[in-house]
């Protein structure tokens, strides 16, 4: 019976695409938005997840988030080196600073300077130049974001001098480094030449990056315990970061309307349409029940045609959402904007509940309906 | 050998005081091997009396047995199969699947039995073929006439060889020519010695085709004779 529910779900090309297109609709709208709010949470913690070496991050006690530290006394560092389980610890700074570019736009950028030593916290991937560059006198690095960014529609292109807080910096390398939650270029430079390019007071050291020896969290406490000063792994300070937006802004209110949205009509079409699907085959339905097919076969019947409709719209819809990222792949604003898997397991789940929703309503009628229907009129 | 077999069949509907009692102790016997016509005015109780032989409808009191079988003796599950082995359905509007063909409808009793579906739907298509159908076989519903409609019904009513046809206003939605049409196949198709046919009707053009005519009056059995001796209304 089961070729048979689906000749009847088939049959009706008008409802099946009125229901496929709901499940659809909602899956599209439901991963989209999420796999968006998602990437951009992590973009407001990259910076912390791209320091690979660090597996700890130490601040003032007052910081909140990656993006608005408070500078330190450099005698800060040497407390921190000194805390057993530290197996080594660099000072790092985080600023902003405008960038001032012959034949470019004026941009603002993030300034990120490394240990001078060993260049600590540098960019993963390069493009052209390599971290070691950052050597050279006033030598810089830009990411590929930034370089559009200021000299739009030009090729990369190293060598170019830049001015900073009045002083002037040469470009040794492009990266390519991951999205900032604003899009503003980011700039790797050594530490001392970061407090040339950035003005600022007499602390200027945003953040110690450590290792440990071992255990990271429990080398984080006691960090704490001896300095007085925030110690977090690199895990749970990208996550307080993620926190203080999700707490601070109003971006995960505006996309869990969107999400809620999608869900809501989601099932709203697939529910309303699946019921009038199934009642409009009440008359079948008794009739089948009257020749002896059982409520079991019946539910499964309903069950089937619920199964494929969620299936065939959760596949588009997901297809939809992942085409949407395939074709976006290349939009430098977007970069770095993707579908997690477990949002897709996410949304599957979602649809699951939108059909168990709609198919429920109707499967109770199926299951009371009296065979003697198809004997009045 | 009795087909059917009613005594003091008792059915009400509603509840408290708006309970009415619709058949009142009907007696009925259906012999194998003929076609018998239920037949009285509307709200007379026939569609409920059919309901009840055909195992669809419960009743307050009274005993149901087709071909021996006691109706209110069967469970449930057992009522169902009981039904998918024994009866064959035809109705005033088909109820044919709209988006099945010929054959693919006339199959339905088979493929709910779990028979293969090609091997159903090739039976099914013999079958059709016998009833003239022949040249029809992949059109859908929508594509056939009434009367072919019918003639698909009759066809599914009989696929798996039940043993009582229950029909009910087979030729109401049909015009004349149709409806002598059908009946003549129902006729020759249906009635076996060891099958039992029962047809509940208005169309007394149709009286003929009988062997017996049951004339039922406010929930009773009025009278049982044969259509020449039948008082045409």
């Amino acid at each position: 019976m089961a070729w048979v529910a689906l000749q009847m779900l088939y049959g009706d090309r008008a409802k099946y695409f009125g229901l496929v297109f709901g499940v659809m609709f909602a899956t599209l709208l439901m991963a989209q938005q999420t796999s968006i709010f998602v990437s951009l949470m992590q973009r407001t913690s990259s910076q912390v997840t791209s320091v690979r070496e660090a597996d700890i991050w130490v601040m003032d006690p007052r910081v909140q988030y990656y993006d608005e530290p408070e500078p330190m006394p450099a005698t800060d560092l040497d407390r921190v080196r000194g805390v057993p389980g530290v197996t080594w610890a660099v000072p790092y700074f985080r600023g902003l600073t405008n960038v001032r570019a012959p034949g470019g736009l004026l941009n603002q950028v993030f300034l990120l300077g490394l240990d001078d030593a060993s260049l600590i916290g540098g960019p993963q991937r390069m493009i052209l130049g390599s971290v070691e560059d950052l050597r050279r006198p006033d030598a810089i690095i830009i990411d590929r974001a930034g370089h559009e960014f200021i000299w739009p529609g030009e090729p990369l292109a190293i060598g170019r001098q830049i001015e900073m807080n009045d002083r002037t910096a040469t470009i040794v390398g492009i990266s390519e480094a991951d999205a900032p939650f604003t899009t503003f270029p980011i700039v790797h430079t050594r530490y001392t030449n970061a407090l040339k390019f950035a003005a600022g007071g007499r602390n200027r050291m945003s953040y110690i990056l450590a290792r440990s020896d071992g255990d990271a969290s429990a080398v984080a406490r006691r960090v704490a315990d001896v300095t007085g000063l925030q110690a977090r792994t690199s895990a749970d300070f990208a996550w307080q970061t993620i926190r203080y937006y999700l707490a601070r802004t109003g971006i995960p209110v505006n996309f869990g309307i969107t999400v809620t949205l999608g869900f809501i009509v989601g099932a709203a079409i697939v529910g309303q349409t699946f019921y009038i699907f199934v009642l409009e085959n009440m008359k079948q339905f008794g009739a089948l029940k009257a020749i002896g097919v059982t409520n079991t076969t019946l539910a499964g019947m309903v069950l089937l045609q619920g199964a494929v409709v969620a299936l065939v719209g959760y596949g588009l819809g997901v297809g939809l959402s992942a085409g949407f990222f395939a074709a976006t792949d290349g939009v430098t604003a977007l970069r770095g904007f993707s579908m997690p898997w477990q949002i897709m397991v996410g949304t599957a789940a979602a649809v699951l509940m939108i059909m168990v929703l709609s198919i429920f309503a109707s499967l109770r009628r199926v299951m009371v309906l009296d065979p003697a229907i198809v004997f009045r009129g | 050998m009795l087909a059917v077999s009613c005594r003091q069949v008792v059915k009400e509907f509603g509840e408290g005081q708006t309970r009415v009692r619709v058949l009142h102790g009907v007696d009925l016997e259906i012999p194998a091997g003929e076609l018998t016509m239920l037949v009285g005015p509307s709200g007379c109780g026939k569609t409920t009396l059919i309901s009840i032989i055909a195992g669809i409808l419960s009743f307050e009191s009274g005993t149901v047995e087709l071909f021996g079988q006691d109706l209110s003796q069967l469970k449930s599950a057992d009522l169902v199969r009981f039904r998918r082995r024994t009866l064959g359905f035809i109705f005033q509007q088909y109820n044919l699947l709209p988006a099945l063909s010929a054959a693919e409808n006339a199959a339905v009793p088979l493929l709910a039995a779990g028979m293969a579906r090609s091997a159903a739907v090739g039976k099914a298509r013999d079958l059709l073929a016998r009833l003239g159908l022949g040249e029809h076989l992949g059109k859908l519903p929508n594509q056939l006439s009434g009367g072919q409609q019918q003639r698909v019904a009759i066809a599914r009513a009989l696929v798996h060889e039940p043993k009582l046809i229950v029909c009910d206003e087979p030729t109401a939605a049909l015009d004349a020519g149709s409806g002598q049409t059908v009946m003549g196949l129902l006729r020759d198709a249906a009635v076996a010695a060891d099958r039992g046919v029962i047809v509940v009707t208005h169309d007394n053009r149709i009286y003929r085709y009988a062997d017996r005519i049951a004339e039922m009056s406010d929930g009773r059995i009025t009278s049982v004779d044969t259509p020449q001796h039948q008082k045409v209304a």
